[in-house]
């Protein structure tokens, strides 16, 4: 049994050192010793003017899917919530909470994952800790987050600073993370070779910031979809946008999976979605820039803001040549019988 | 995608709108005194709004969105005494995901499932049928609601059962047939309905013999239809030749799918498990003669109304029942949705009043999630 979590391992003892002496000292870069990390503040000063602070908890079931864990969302997930703010993400927290009886080779992984996915987006993880709760009392395993990030002087990217004509950019292919969740659910007993997106976009966003700093503002579409930032978006800005079905980069099998299962892939979770406003005239640096990296290989132009002081509203011309509203998510997707 | 793509061909839709549009001017209608087209199945008001077909159209036609919406039609009652099945404890409620938000009295199945009951999501009446194995000292009950086309899997769920002899699995059946309510739409004397599309996974069970009688008796086409956005367009056109040619028929857009017959195995499931209830509410309509399907008594020990003793009573007179919204006016053409002084006021998907607000396939939630409030 010394491979399963137990109350011992939350008890602030023994068990409870050598749990984070075998796990997650090795992979984090935290002081050790100490409850609190010390941030040289000349590193914050040196690169920018604003600090940026964000938080984020992650609850996916199942923990691993296929190209990722939990760990791998913890991370890049604040990571992104702080890039598309316009910040350098510099350190991170991490908290667990942990279900007695959890195993501790599937922690051992899952940390792993976060020590590849912060080495990849350039970030350290400088302070952390567990909890164990008593079997029932959570499920399996709940991570949080939080990250502290720079930004540059005079950089300011916001929804109040989209323009008419700017034209809607998002990196690739969306609805990825959300259909390979469902599938790894075994719920509905289907089948494919999907992955999730999930990725660090900090590089990605740093490519366009040098060619385009007056990109207008940025979003990561996770929960609810790019739907849902969309909608964002034309609420704060009071804008009305029009985006067409046919250049939307959707996979067969994710289009499958909404098909029989009757979802709206624009309403599908991502993790490594970037969004971007662009100024219609530097749209095409913007676009060489985003596919020299693979994360934004597959970037494409999807629409346009086409009207400031209006109703707010997202409207799409479908593949058919008809138009109509993408309304926000009420609730949560829920699969049709007929 | 293969079998996707080729039914929502952009250049073929232009030419299909082009053709409607000279008929429609051919048969006298214009936007003044447009053609009232009624889809009767809540699939294919998805499909007209999730494609912009409405938009797509000249104005001269009209779609009226028909009562084919099962979750929409499901009196608030049966949501209720579904609910009450959970006070007794060692109870399992198993529904479909798009009955979890229709409102009962005391909050909806997912309202209720927050508030600790065990209230589960399950894609078929196997997957309920599976959860009774599982759990034998439990009494699981799945929520059995829909149409001919989700009938059958529930006759399928109550065969196995009982050859299998589960004892404690139960289906509270409130199983709705389409052509009762059609009839009782056409019975109205102020309803103008020119055509109507016809189901086509309603049709795939039942074939297209059990619509004739709106042609032979009330003299007005019909044509099933697929779900592809190419498929309603199509059946359009064919509703329109048949209207300027003068035919009155049944006609079969949909034969990739659909027979004249149906489909046998399943219509001797549903014969064999279900009969015809005398009378069955419909949230928005009323009471509809022969409308609804009940378990036979040999299947008794299946049917949640026996095994607890729930019955089934109508509410329509019942105090806190009645509805007080125009709801039913919508549903037969009478009223449109934006038209309606409740509509995106105090109804919305998120605090429906009306059955229409409630599933995404209701014409109220439709209008408002892809139709913008015009």
């Amino acid at each position: 049994m010394n491979d399963l979590i137990t109350l011992a391992h939350g008890g602030g003892g023994k068990a409870m050192k050598d749990l984070l002496e075998e796990i997650f000292f090795p992979l984090f870069d935290s002081g050790g010793e100490d409850d609190q990390a010390r941030l040289e503040s000349s590193l914050l000063s040196n690169v920018g003017s604003k600090l940026a602070f964000t938080t984020d908890s992650f609850v996916v079931d199942p923990l691993e899917f296929p190209g990722g864990d939990i760990g791998n969302l913890a991370v890049c997930g604040t990571v992104n919530d702080l890039t598309v703010g316009g910040a350098q993400p510099l350190w991170l927290s991490a908290s667990f909470i942990i279900e007695e009886g959890f195993s501790k080779a599937l922690l051992l992984k899952i940390v792993k994952s976060m020590r590849q996915s912060a080495t990849e987006a350039g970030v350290k993880i400088v302070t952390g800790d567990t909890k164990v709760v008593e079997r029932g009392k959570a499920d399996k395993l709940f991570i949080t987050t939080a990250g502290v990030g720079v930004i540059p002087p005079g950089l300011d990217l916001s929804a109040r600073k989209v323009r008419q004509g700017d034209l809607i950019v998002v990196n690739g292919y969306l609805g990825d993370h959300g259909a390979t969740v469902l599938t790894a659910r075994d719920q509905f007993s289907l089948r494919s070779d999907l992955q999730t997106d999930c990725k660090p976009l900090n590089h990605l966003m740093n490519m366009v910031l040098e060619v385009c700093p007056n990109v207008r503002c940025a979003r990561d579409a996770t929960r609810g979809g790019l739907s849902s930032v969309l909608n964002e978006i034309a609420l704060s800005s009071k804008a009305r946008l029009m985006i067409d079905e046919r250049l939307v980069k959707l996979r067969p099998e994710v289009r499958g999976i909404c098909e029989i299962l009757g979802l709206d892939p624009l309403y599908l979770a991502n993790e490594g979605a970037l969004v971007l406003f662009v100024p219609k005239d530097e749209i095409d640096k913007v676009l060489r820039a985003m596919k020299s990296i693979p994360a934004g290989a597959e970037s494409v132009v999807i629409g346009e803001v086409i009207e400031l002081d209006s109703k707010p509203r997202v409207e799409m011309r479908t593949e058919l040549g008809g138009t109509r509203i993408v309304d926000m998510l009420l609730g949560e997707q829920l699969p049709r019988i007929c | 995608m293969q079998l996707v793509d080729e039914f929502r061909d952009a250049r073929l839709a232009k030419r299909i709108r082009a053709d409607i549009e000279e008929l429609s001017t051919k048969a006298g209608a214009d936007e003044t005194n447009p053609l009232q087209i009624m889809e009767i199945c809540g699939g294919h008001t998805h499909t007209i709004f999730r494609h912009g077909i409405d938009k797509l159209v000249p104005r001269s036609i009209e779609f009226v969105h028909g009562p084919g919406c099962p979750v929409c039609v499901l009196p608030m009652q049966r949501v209720d005494e579904f609910l009450e099945l959970a006070e007794r404890d060692s109870v399992i409620l198993t529904s479909y995901g798009d009955a979890m938000r229709v409102p009962g009295r005391n909050g909806s199945l997912q309202q209720c499932k927050a508030a600790g009951v065990d209230v589960r999501m399950v894609y078929s009446p196997s997957d309920s049928l599976e959860i009774a194995r599982k759990n034998p000292d439990k009494q699981v009950v799945f929520f059995g609601l829909g149409f001919e086309t989700t009938a059958p899997a529930t006759a399928i769920s109550i065969l196995q059962a009982a050859k299998e002899d589960i004892a404690n699995f139960s289906v509270f059946c409130n199983h709705i047939t389409v052509p009762p309510p059609i009839r009782s739409i056409l019975e109205q004397a102020d309803v103008s309905i020119d055509g109507f599309i016809g189901p086509g996974h309603v049709s795939m069970v039942i074939g297209t013999r059990p619509y004739d009688f709106i042609a032979e008796e009330f003299g007005k086409p019909v044509v099933v239809a697929g779900f592809e956005p190419l498929d309603l367009m199509q059946s359009v056109l064919m509703l329109l030749r048949q209207i300027v040619e003068g035919r009155v028929m049944v006609e079969n857009q949909y034969s990739r799918v659909v027979t004249r017959d149906g489909n046998p195995v399943s219509l001797s499931a549903l014969n064999e498990v279900f009969e015809t209830r005398p009378s069955f509410e419909w949230r928005g309509l009323g009471e509809i003669e022969s409308s609804g399907l009940r378990i036979r008594k040999q299947f008794a020990e299946f049917d949640a109304e026996e095994r607890f003793g729930i019955g089934y009573g109508s509410s329509v007179t019942r105090e806190g029942y009645r509805d007080q919204y125009p709801c039913g006016k919508v549903m037969i053409g009478k009223l449109k949705p934006f038209d309606c002084p409740h509509f995106c006021k105090d109804c919305t998907p998120e605090t429906p009043l009306g059955a229409l607000m409630v599933s995404s396939e209701g014409a109220c939630a439709a209008y408002h999630q892809y139709g913008g409030f015009q």
